[in-house]
């Protein structure tokens, strides 16, 4: 198993990809998963993220097989 | 709640055309309905603007906006609901998005598609990323929906 991590809109682009699988070794919350990727940095302000395709918190819990996703401030409509 | 995520172009009136023809519309018990269109403008932030790729986030968007609904619902019941709305490439004057809401009296529909459609615009995940000439980027926010004063008093003449 392992954690799907998925990139949207201006940050896709940043990143350079849509998606990554993480081990879960380590990770406890959504924060967790950003510092992985991010070595180490806290997650910003600007950003948004969501668990299972619900929003979520930076510290909001985070399991084995569960996805999670980043992306800026929603423009539809 | 019906829920669509278009490709293709759609004509609003059409859709609710085909959608008041439903089994649902014929038991006559509605008193009122309240729409939204939304259309892509030719400019923004006072620049013309040739085309609009709207990108989402497959199944959540579905799911935030079924969230959204049930909400709404709550506050301001209502007896149907659509939401159509466009992903991918849109060029100006083509709808964005399609809010209907039908209630046995006025004041639910007209509060539940004004709500709908504020929720929308900030919690489903949509994003836009206009083109300018040979210059692309995505939109940063939305513009606000609070402009008009739609409870403002009379004016006396």
């Amino acid at each position: 198993m392992s954690i799907h991590v998925r990139y949207f809109a201006s940050l896709r682009e940043t990143m350079g990809r849509i998606e990554e699988r993480l081990s879960p070794e380590g990770i406890v919350t959504v924060s967790d998963v950003w510092k992985v990727v991010h070595q180490g940095e806290a997650f910003p302000d600007h950003l948004l993220c969501a668990v299972n395709m619900a929003y979520a918190k930076p510290d909001s819990p985070v399991q084995d097989g569960d996805e999670v996703a980043f992306f800026p401030f929603v423009t539809g409509g | 709640m019906e829920i669509q995520l278009s490709e293709t172009p759609f004509d609003p009136y059409a859709l609710l055309r085909d959608f008041e023809r439903e089994p649902d519309h014929l038991r006559a018990h509605f008193g009122a309905a309240s729409l939204f269109i939304g259309t892509m403008r030719d400019f923004n932030e006072g620049e013309a603007v040739e085309s609009l790729w709207l990108e989402h986030y497959p199944r959540m968007t579905e799911h935030e906006l079924q969230r959204i609904a049930q909400e709404v619902q709550q506050s301001a019941p209502f007896k149907r609901g659509l939401i159509v709305h466009r992903v991918g490439h849109i060029v100006p004057g083509e709808t964005i998005v399609l809010i209907g809401t039908w209630s046995c009296h006025r004041a639910e529909a007209i509060t539940a598609t004004s709500r709908m459609i504020e929720a929308l615009k900030h919690r489903a995940p949509f994003w836009k990323k206009e083109q300018r000439g040979t210059k692309s980027h995505w939109v940063e926010s939305n513009t606000s929906g609070s402009g008009i004063n739609v409870a403002s008093k009379p004016v006396k003449t």
